[in-house]
């Protein structure tokens, strides 16, 4: 199976340690992973903003880049949800702007083929057990885009129950927002702190050395509120919990 | 504090004081967090609320795509049924109608159900300002009256208010309203209770004009549907002499088969209910039983510009539950006022740009006022996609482009403020277009990454206010990649882990 990893550019600037991690998991379970360089950024920031017609290249770019593979995978949810939920809303727009099925075409053929890492582990290759081992407790937070845009349920949980050494701890009110929201956390800075704070307040009653996400915005946002708070707790993407082993533990 | 909304700074600026205030954060965490539990159970226990709010949703689309026929229709039959139809196009005109009709009848008072309509065009205010006093009946109406306050929720409007601070406003403004607070009134419940059981039975008695909302029209019949919780909007409707019934357009339903699935859906979103303990119907006139005189003053206000926009159209669904209010985060943070109208909450930040246009600064600041988290758009029961609303709202205000305002189609320019915005993602479109300046970009920030400093300058400074940034890698993913051909080659394995 060839198989694309779109990394997403927040990832791919800021967190290298997440994209190694999946290369590290899928090649351990037999996936051909490939690394397309043209890729760039899926357009959900400026899409969210309210800059749809920016957006617009950035789709169309990424279809580009990713039409050829048989799947694509993103250890991000909203990136994935962007893919997903909005490319064909994209194109439904463009549509009654009277700029016909062009952009719907183009964007068409990634859609179905974009999965989330947990959604792909799970659904695609049809396992719950990676062979990983995570000695440490583990709080579990369902980002809102993984969650209600593409509905990865208990998956992620299932993927971490199964990993050996790890104890995993229920995060009090798990499915509200932490506040990242992307350009929300700069626009209405207060009501986004005030989200963050709670949330890692609630994430550290836990008792959990390690709060864990399928997005790394989301842990940015989460762990750069747990270091001013001085909490000692640490933020984690599921992908390096799920890529360590016994023999290549994660630092 | 005033009624009118008018003039309030943009929703960062009035959520900073909420935030802030621990006092209103605790009561809205807690009032919040109790009815989102209880909504939550009150949904399962219904088995088939998946086909009931698609039923709920294709019922108001149908009803939307065909107003202008059932209005027309509903005008017959409230004529028919002795009841008086008037059209507003705006607030101006829909409480210069009911000033008139009120004028008419020679009183100076009117009792009032609670009604989200009335309090949009500020009907109190306009008949204050005419010498009548409207005394509102609903308890927690009575409590933001009295307090001289504004709602800050559709359906609990002083759930920004605890016991002990209603115990003080009883006790301190009743006496200038009507029968004092019993003395040394507590702030249990059953106390607070009865103190405005007292106050309110005689404004009850004496009212010879009630005036009301509704939350349906149906119609076939011409009939008008209050869902209540305590009785004193059946007072209102069946005590006085005359009824001026305040309603928006939409509020319509083709027939009463339609009540059935709203019936269902409203009380279990907004109260927790499996039925409320009041409906309440009404159709035009009956001798000798109910008001002799009805008036129907239907307003449009912005509704059929709304109506004209195929994303934001959706938001004309809403049956005001207020579900959306009590699962947003934001909400919890910000406070209902904060939004600066009356509907507060994620359906407010919607509803208020759309119809009230988004030229001043608290408008265009609404569709902001959202994480996109979801979880409005899955507790509605008529599954308006909220969150596909802001980002179109977002969408007019950052770059404009078409819209209808009273009527007419226009071109809108993008809301002032958002040049220097529009020029970041514009410039950060080109960069990622191009892999070869994301790249650039990347490798300049991992070499200069001991000079980055800890707090950023611009609009980034509102992150490093709260947060502490991430350390730039010293090498970028795809550089990784590139030089180690994907972990297979020349230090791949050790670089596969930290």
């Amino acid at each position: 199976m060839r198989v694309a990893l779109f990394l997403t550019c927040v990832n791919d600037t800021l967190y290298p340690d997440t994209g190694r991690a999946v290369v590290k998991l899928l090649t351990r379970l037999g996936v051909d992973v490939d690394f397309p360089m043209g890729q760039t950024c899926c357009g959900q920031a400026h899409y969210n903003t309210g800059y749809r017609h920016e957006a617009e290249p950035l789709a169309r770019k990424f279809s580009d880049v990713f039409r050829e593979y048989e799947a694509i995978v993103t250890p991000s949810g909203s990136c994935g949800a962007m893919v997903r939920e909005l490319y064909p809303r994209m194109g439904e727009r463009a549509r009654a702007e009277g700029r016909g099925d062009t952009l719907a075409r183009t964007l068409a053929p990634v859609v179905p083929k974009t999965y989330e890492l947990t959604e792909f582990l799970v659904d695609v290759l049809g396992v719950t057990d990676v062979g990983a081992y995570y000695p440490h407790k583990v709080t579990y937070h369902p980002t809102c885009h993984g969650l209600r845009g593409l509905g990865l349920g208990e998956r992620p949980r299932r993927l971490l129950q199964a990993v050996k050494g790890l104890e995993l701890v229920e995060l009090p009110g798990a499915e509200e927002c932490c506040g990242f929201g992307g350009t929300f956390a700069m626009k209405n800075s207060d009501v986004s702190a005030a989200m963050g704070a709670d949330k890692v307040r609630n994430a550290e009653s836990t008792g959990a050395e390690v709060l864990c996400a399928a997005d790394n915005s989301c842990l940015m946002h989460i762990g750069g509120t747990m270091a001013r708070l001085r909490t000692g707790m640490r933020p984690v993407h599921i992908a390096e919990i799920l890529a360590s082993t016994e023999e290549e533990p994660l630092g | 504090m005033s009624g009118t909304f008018v003039g309030m700074p943009a929703f960062p600026k009035a959520a900073h004081e909420a935030v802030h205030n621990t006092t209103l954060r605790g009561n809205l965490r807690h009032a919040t967090h109790t009815i989102r539990g209880k909504r939550a159970k009150a949904v399962t226990e219904v088995s088939d609320w998946a086909e009931l709010r698609e039923a709920g949703k294709r019922i108001k689309d149908h009803t939307l795509r065909h107003l202008d026929r059932y209005l027309v229709q509903l005008e017959e039959s409230v004529t028919a049924a002795g009841g008086t139809v008037h059209w507003a196009a705006d607030a101006d005109e829909a409480n210069r109608i009911v000033t008139y009709l009120v004028k008419a009848t020679g009183e100076s008072e009117v009792v009032k159900v609670k009604s989200m309509a009335t309090q949009e065009i500020g009907l109190n205010e306009a008949l204050e300002a005419e010498g009548i006093h409207a005394y509102e009946t609903d308890l927690a109406e009575l409590i933001v009256q009295l307090g001289k306050d504004r709602p800050s929720h559709i359906l609990v409007p002083a759930i920004h208010r605890n016991r002990g601070e209603i115990r003080d406003i009883f006790a301190r403004e009743m006496s200038e309203w009507g029968r004092p607070a019993p003395e040394g009134l507590t702030d249990t419940p059953a106390e607070l209770a009865e103190a405005a059981r007292l106050h309110l039975r005689e404004k009850f008695l004496r009212a010879k004009v009630g005036v009301s909302g509704a939350n349906f029209m149906v119609a076939e019949t011409g009939t008008l549907v209050v869902v209540e919780s305590e009785g004193n909007g059946r007072m209102c409707l069946t005590l006085p002499e005359t009824l001026i019934s305040v309603v928006g357009i939409e509020k319509i339903v083709p027939t009463w088969q339609d009540l059935e699935v709203f019936l269902q859906t409203l009380p279990r979103s907004s109260t927790a209910e499996r039925m409320n303990p009041y409906t309440s119907t009404w159709t035009g006139t009956t001798d000798e039983d109910g008001p002799s005189t009805f008036h129907l003053v239907l307003i449009d206000n912005g509704r059929t510009d709304t109506l004209a926009d195929e994303v934001g159209r959706q938001a004309l669904r809403c049956i005001r539950c207020s579900a959306c209010l009590n699962v947003c985060p934001v909400y919890e943070r910000a406070g209902g006022h904060a939004y600066g109208s009356v509907y507060p909450g994620p359906i407010g930040a919607i509803l208020s740009p759309q119809l009230r246009g988004t030229a001043s600064e608290i408008d265009a600041s609404l569709p902001y006022a959202s994480s996109l988290c979801g979880a409005c758009y899955e507790v509605c029961p008529v599954a308006i996609d909220i969150p596909e609303v802001l980002v179109h709202l977002r969408e007019r205000v950052a770059q404009g482009g078409p819209a209808t305002e009273k009527g007419n189609k226009v071109v809108l320019k993008p809301a002032k403020g958002h040049a220097a915005e529009r020029a970041a993602m514009r410039a950060a479109r080109w960069a990622l277009s191009h892999p070869g300046a994301l790249r650039t970009g990347q490798r300049l920030a991992s070499r200069t990454r001991r000079l980055h400093p800890r707090t950023l300058p611009g609009p980034g400074k509102a992150w490093s206010a709260s947060r502490d940034l991430p350390a730039v890698p010293a090498e970028p993913f795809r550089d990784w990649w590139q030089r180690t051909n994907g972990g297979r080659t020349n230090g791949g394995k050790q670089e596969g882990t930290k």
